[in-house]
């Protein structure tokens, strides 16, 4: 896993970096069986896998596939990168070993999830109780926020048929799109190049 | 468009069903086993995104408009929210799905399914939206047309395969 993270940061051909991002989340998602964290592999190995790594090709399809060489390393930006590194790697010191019984997490409301969901719920699977019914709220905001993903994404990138893009705009891709045309038929062999 | 691959064809006419099935199963049995509405609406779509990639983008909105994949994103919020706004018709908190039925598990599974429903639809409709919106413009590159667009009618570059010496 550490292997394919600093592969990433070696390669400069953005197709292969794409196809390691999926090979790393395939990665995560083992390691995430091995914490039994089942539902978070699931949904790690569908969508960081999965759906992300077809999105990404498609990005790839619109952009190019290899990324501009740099002239000289950034200094800044790799003091910075290493000054949050390390201030992460100092901020796990202070959490508690994995599995530790005396961690906040294990003494708060996780024992009553664990121990009354299949009174007060009902359904074996608590992550499912916890998602859809305790926290329905949070649940509510995460769909929500899916939601606003893809409305981001038509709004920036997305065709219209419609008549809300103002008639100008309209009229000059128009415009745009014909002149293409004619330099197209006109001159084949030119815009190959 | 791969249309003239057979494998490729047959093997994904093969596994779609069987990927819509494995959707279905995640989506309604997120209560007893790993799953639930988030990674369903995500295999759902992958379905879908997988018939697109094979038969090509034309014959996938024939299958799901982008109108429909639309409705679906925005309905599945309606759904959630929807759910909320019953449990107060009937006298309850937002989404406290006591009130739905008789009996507290009744009510709770009831509530659950429901929201997980919409939660599937969002998530489906979400990714099948963005992967139409990407794959139409790798066909005719709308905001980025200004020269960007011609590589997309060329042919794919040849694989660089090294030759055995």
């Amino acid at each position: 896993m550490a292997v394919t993270a600093l592969w990433l940061v070696k390669l400069r051909n953005l197709f292969a970096v794409v196809m390691l991002t999926g090979i790393y989340s395939l990665f995560a998602a083992a390691l995430y069986v091995v914490m039994d964290a089942v539902d978070v592999a699931f949904t790690e190995a569908a969508v960081g896998a999965g759906i992300s790594t077809v999105l990404m090709l498609g990005t790839l399809s619109l952009t190019t596939e290899h990324e501009k060489p740099h002239k000289k390393p950034p200094l800044m930006a790799l003091v910075l990168v290493l000054l949050t590194g390390g201030i992460l790697v100092y901020g796990t010191f202070d959490m508690p070993r994995y599995g530790d019984i005396n961690a906040p997490i294990h003494q708060h409301v996780g024992n009553r999830y664990v121990e009354k969901s299949g009174d007060e719920v009902g359904p074996p699977n608590i992550v499912t109780s916890v998602l859809a019914s305790y926290r329905g709220y949070d649940t509510l905001g995460e769909t929500a926020v899916v939601f606003t993903a893809a409305v981001g994404v038509l709004v920036i990138i997305g065709r219209s048929k419609g008549s809300w893009r103002p008639t100008s705009e309209k009229v000059r891709r128009r415009r745009d799109d014909e002149k293409d045309e004619t330099s197209n038929a006109q001159q084949p062999e030119d815009t190959s190049s | 468009m791969m249309i003239e691959k057979v494998l490729l064809r047959v093997i994904a006419k093969l596994l779609i069903p069987l990927i819509l099935l494995f959707g279905l199963y995640v989506q309604f049995h997120g209560d007893f086993g790993p799953g639930g509405g988030f990674q369903a609406g995500v295999i759902f779509a992958v379905a879908f995104i997988l018939y697109a990639l094979v038969f090509g983008i034309d014959m996938a909105r024939g299958v799901i408009s982008a109108g429909f994949s639309r409705a679906l994103l925005a309905s599945g919020v309606l759904v959630y929210g929807g759910t909320g706004v019953v449990t107060m018709l009937l006298g309850g908190e937002y989404l406290s799905y006591n009130v739905l039925a008789e009996t507290v598990h009744g009510a709770q599974h009831i509530g659950i399914f429901v929201v997980e429903l919409g939660v599937g639809m969002t998530v489906a409709g979400a990714m099948i939206t963005i992967f139409y919106t990407f794959s139409g413009h790798a066909r005719n590159a709308l905001p980025f047309r200004r020269g960007k667009g011609k590589h997309i009618d060329a042919p794919a570059p040849p694989l660089k395969i090294e030759e055995d010496r």
